[in-house]
Order: structure tokens, then sequence, then C-alpha cells
């Protein structure tokens, strides 16, 4: 049941992954890269991770695609010009991708092996009241400074986007 | 009831990682590279969710809220500035934006 | 197992009956309300009172070509509206409904199910709902939809803010993420509500959540999206026939759930305002009675020659209901349903007399009032409860 779950799951963020990159059109990737999100979270809930799984759900497709999607609207992108790409990036990137994915499957293979395995409550402690209880103890600092990022990316955006620039 | 062997989830992070770089590679929009930086920001936060199931820990989980509040503040700065650019230059393609470089 | 799966098919079938029939007759309510409102009689020709109508429109809606216009991207053109209305109708899966309840000697919960992050998960669902509105008006390909669509975005996620704020200032009173046990926390009359009890009580969360709501339904005054004097009809402008009709539903859906939202979070969600030993258990009989003896009395004294037969027969009905509330052996499960029922019925209500009632802002007077005033307050009282409560503790 998990492995079924986990690989529809997989299937469809690789498809939706795959979609972001070959689409030209800057709309249909950002819906493909809700996808990719969408099926995350859910394989975020198969390792008991649901506070993350939801902060997904709300934070990642509620909000910043939903601002991608604004934009992409805003600006009326129409679909990207093919023409005039470098021709070696074209020539060496899959290989190069194929060789560093490769690799990255190689190490995790040898690192971690089939006797570990993931089964759907087999981890309990991801609730609101765990990530809760450790963000406002054990990473109470970091949590100060993201908010003073937030703070800083809100004034940096007003500012940026004013209309005039003088 | 079979359980899911770890090293699938960090394969499938790995995979979704390498198809952000490529969309980071060969995309010539601001937009779609910005979101492909956001896919691989995704595939990390699937590792350190797995990292955390393996640990029994939940350090993980708050790697993973960090990195998307870390996402969140970029979006709205990294979405004003393509704003900027394409009021100041019309255009969206980035080899159109390098007037820096040379 | 088996049983398991047996009886939350058998849930789903009902829930999902109830609501989409909820949903027809909603509209044909808010037909009523308005017009009597602006004082006419509205929906009046099909059926006794109009009460045939959501029949008669569904059968127009599913009749009426359907139209697909050209320059469309096709693929979003037709998920925008699939998209919203399975959005709209999903977060009524974790809405508690009743306690658990006994039937043919199995014990069951009056909801889908329940999870231990429902309230982010109807968040979480409520917030890509925006995209069902958003690809509508992008990918029909025409300026009005598309000015819609921008709208609603901008509003939908300017407002999401206060309406997350509001939303969690009862959840530290509540100390809790699940639907069910929201309620139990606030078991016991309507001083213990969120929205009256102690330490702080959340009334002023309340007002900032249904406000807040109304623009995240894009309900009249912040119905900027489909301005009609404005945009022709915004996003849903190049739909028509049953793809119009899901934009629709999905509308009344979306102020279904927000109503059964506030209810849980605010109102106690099922529970009675006084306990039953002191005849809350009556309301319902004492209101239904009245309204039996009232049209009873209309039918003696009849204005109109047909009254001397209809009225009648409907003061039986409701006489028959009225005794129906007093059988013990549905009363545990028809009282919290009621009270629920009425409840939310309130909200909606209210969602229809603004409607009659209020214009239509601006858009700089939308945006500005989320940013400067909703947002501000619902800070401040998250801020003020988080105090109260820590300092209580």
């Amino acid at each position: 049941m998990d492995v079924v779950i986990f690989l529809i799951f997989a299937i469809i963020a690789v498809a939706c992954a795959i979609n972001v990159v070959v689409q030209t059109h800057p709309i249909s990737s950002a819906i493909s890269l809700v996808g990719v999100m969408g099926s995350l979270a859910v394989i975020y809930l198969l390792l008991g991770a649901e506070f993350i799984a939801a902060a997904q759900v709300i934070v990642y497709a509620g909000a910043i695609m939903v601002l991608f999607v604004f934009v992409i609207m805003l600006l009326n992108a129409g679909a990207e010009a093919t023409k005039g790409r470098a021709p070696m990036a074209h020539l060496l990137g899959p290989p190069l991708l194929a060789a560093f994915l490769g690799i990255l499957a190689f190490v995790v293979r040898r690192l971690f092996p089939r006797e570990y395995t993931a089964h759907f409550g087999g981890f309990t402690h991801g609730t609101a009241k765990d990530v809760g209880r450790a963000l406002f103890t054990t990473y109470l600092l970091p949590f100060e400074a993201a908010s003073v990022l937030i703070l800083i990316a809100i004034i940096g955006a007003v500012v940026l986007a004013r209309k005039e620039m003088d | 009831m079979g359980s899911v062997p770890i090293s699938w989830f960090l394969t499938l992070s790995a995979v979704l990682f390498a198809l952000g770089v490529a969309g980071f590679l060969f995309r010539r929009s601001i937009i779609t590279v910005f979101m492909s930086i956001e896919l691989m920001l995704n595939a990390v936060n699937l590792s350190f969710v797995t990292f955390s199931y393996q640990l029994k820990k939940v350090d993980g989980h708050l790697f993973s809220f960090f990195v998307m509040v870390v996402a969140a503040a970029e979006a709205a700065v990294g979405l004003a500035i393509i704003l900027t650019v394409f009021r100041n230059r019309k255009t969206l393609n980035i080899d159109d934006v390098s007037s820096m470089k040379d | 197992m088996d049983s398991f799966i047996v009886i939350s098919v058998v849930k789903a079938v009902v829930v999902f009956g109830a609501l989409l029939t909820a949903l027809a007759y909603l509209q044909w309510v808010e037909r009523k309300v308005i017009a009597h409102i602006q004082v006419r009689p509205g929906p009046y020709r099909v059926g006794p009172h109009g009460l045939l109508q959501p029949v008669a429109d569904i059968v127009k809606l599913i009749t009426k070509e359907d139209l697909s216009p050209p320059f469309v991207n096709k693929t979003l053109y037709l998920a925008a509206p699939f998209l919203a209305m399975t959005l709209a109708l999903m977060s009524i899966c974790v809405i508690p409904f009743g306690p658990a309840i006994r039937v043919g000697g199995v014990q069951t919960w009056m909801q889908l199910t329940d999870l231990n992050i429902g309230v982010l998960f109807v968040l979480a669902v409520s917030s890509i709902g925006v995209y069902g509105i958003a690809l509508a008006g992008w990918s029909s390909n025409n300026k009005y939809a598309l000015l819609g669509s921008l709208r609603s975005s901008a509003q939908m996620i300017s407002y999401e803010l206060p309406l997350s704020l509001a939303i969690a200032s009862p959840l530290l009173l509540s100390n809790t993420l699940s639907l069910r046990l929201l309620v139990d926390s606030q078991a016991g009359g309507a001083w213990r509500w969120n929205a009256l009890r102690g330490p702080f009580p959340q009334i002023f969360a309340f007002v900032i959540f249904l406000i807040a709501a109304f623009a995240e339904c894009n309900r009249v005054p912040f119905d900027l999206p489909e301005a009609e004097n404005e945009l022709v009809a915004g996003f849903h402008t190049e739909y028509s026939s049953m793809k119009f009709a899901s934009f629709f539903m999905s509308e009344y859906a979306n102020m279904i759930t927000v109503s059964c939202m506030a209810t849980l979070l605010f109102l106690g969600g099922w529970d009675a305002p006084w306990p039953a030993r002191y005849g809350s258990s009556l309301v319902p009989t004492v209101l239904l009675a009245g309204a039996g003896l009232m049209a009873l009395y209309h039918g003696i004294h009849p204005w109109r020659r047909r009254d001397r037969y209809s009225l009648p027969a409907a003061g039986a009905v409701f006489l028959l209901a009225a005794a129906v509330f007093l059988l013990p052996a549905v009363q545990s499960w028809l009282m919290p349903l009621f009270w629920f029922g009425a409840k939310v019925g309130s909200i909606l209500f209210a969602f229809m007399w603004v409607r009659g009632t209020l214009p239509r802002l601006r858009y700089d007077q939308l945006m500005g009032f989320a940013w400067k005033y909703l947002f501000p307050a619902a800070m401040l009282n998250l801020l003020l409860t988080g105090f109260l409560v820590a300092w209580g503790s």
C-alpha cells in the first residue's frame, strides 16, 4: 500500500517536474510545479510530516505559486522563444546531468541500503505541536532571524515594485 | 503492506533536483528559471523530511520549514525584481538582460 | 476493515447528496431573501413559491449550448471549472456535523474523517482554490476575464492573511487543530464558545473572519472579480452551460465551507447555546410548532381561496416535524444537526443580507481595507489573545 502510494505520487511528481522544464509557456510550467508540490505534500504525509505537508500546500502551492501565476498574468508573459539558445548547453547538459544523477543515486544506494525503510505511521512526531515546540525552543534564534528576513523582504519588494524609481 | 526503502525517497529528491538544475540551465525565461530554483528547493526539502524520518527527529522538519520561509521571502523579492526588469527592458529573456556583462 | 469502507462510502454518499441539494436550494433561498429585501416576490412560477426553481435551473443549464470560444488555451480552459468545483467541495470531508452516533448497532461520527490538522487542511484547500478562478480568467483569452482573475488572485492573497490570523486566535484558546476536539473544547453552553469565552472573547476575530470570508468567496461587497458594470462578468465571461454552473456552485460551496468553519471555530459547532436541562432541546419543537399553528390560523382565515387547503397542509407538516423532534430515539442525532444547521444557516443568511444591503467597494478601497485595517486588527487581536492566554496559564 505504502509502496503503491509512493510510486503513484513519485511518478506524478517526476512527470510534472519534466513538464516544468519542457513546457515553453510559463503558466504551464507554473501549474506543473503546483502538481510537483502537491504530490510532494502527499509524500511528506507518508513520512509522518503532517505539519510540513500542510505548510507545503499553504505556503508553496497556495501563496508562492499564486504569486508566480499572478506575475505571469500581470506581465502577460508569452511563450518562450526557442531560437538562440546556446548549443553547448544542449550538447553537454543532458549527459552531465545524467552523470550527476548517476553519482547521486550511487551514493544514496551506498549510504542507505535496502534495510532502511519507511512506512506510514513509522514516525509520529511531525505534528504541529512537536514542530512548534522545537521552533520556539531549540530554533528560537533562527526563527527570529527568519522574521527579520521576511521584514526585509517585504520592504525590498515594496521598494522594488514602486511605480517611480527616482 | 510493504515499506518504502529510504533510498527511493532520496532518489526521487535527486531526480527532482536534477530536473530543477536542467530547467535552470536550459530555460531562457526569467520566470521559468526562477521556478526551477523553487523546484530544487522542494527537492532538498524532501531529503530533509526523509532524513528526519530516518533519524526519528523533528529537526529536519524545522529545516524544511525555514527553507519555505526563505523561499517565500525570495519569491517576494525575486518577483518584484522581475517586475522591475520587465518594466525597464520590456523583455523576460535572460540573454537580453546581460548589459552588466559587457 | 470492510465495515469501515462500507460506512465511509455510505457517509460520503449521504454528505455529498445533502451538500449538493443544499447548494441547489441555497441559490433559491438567496434569490428569495434578496427579493424580499427589495420588496418583490422572487422566483414564484415553478412549483409552489418557486420551490422547483433549482430543478428548472439545472435542466436549463444542462441543455444550454456548451460553447468553447476559439483561441482559448483548451486544456486550462476545461480544467479551470473542474478545479474550482473539486476544491470547493473537498473541504466538507473534514467538517464534523455532530457527535458520535449509533445507527443500527454501528458507532460512527457525523463526519467523514477527522484529521489532526483539520484546520490546516481547510486552509490549504481554500488557499489553492484561487487557481480555478485565476486559470479560468487567463485561459479565456479575454481582457475582462483576465482583469477579473488578476483582481481575484490579488484579493484572495491579501484577504487570506487576516483570515488565517483570525483563525489562529481561537486556536490559542482551544489548543488543538482537530475540528472535532475544537468543538469538544467549547462544549457546555454559549459562554464557553470561543466567540464569547475568556480570557479574551474572540468576537473581534469572528467579525474579522467573516469579513475576510466574504472576500475569499468573492461575495458582495468584495465581488470585484465579477463586477458586472466594469468587467461584463469577470473571470467567467467566456463560460457557458455546465462550466458556468460549476463556478456558480463552487461559490456557494465555498460559502457553506466558511460558514461551517465559522461555526466550528467560534460558535461551538453542534453544541446548544444552553444545556438541555434548561430546555434547549425544546427550541426546535417550539419554533416548528409555532410556525405550524400560524399556518393553521391563516388557513382558517384565508386571504385567498387556495390558502384554505394549502396552508393547513403546510401547518400539518410543520407540526409533524415538531413532533419528530420530541422523539427520544432521534433526538440524540437530530438536535446536534439542528443546532449546527441553525448556526450555519444564520451565517449564510448574513451573507445574503449583506448582498442585499451593501454596495460594492472600489478596487483600491478593497486592497487598502485589507492591508491598512483588517490585517493590523487581526494581528493586534492575535497578540492580545496570545498574551492573555500565556498569562492565564
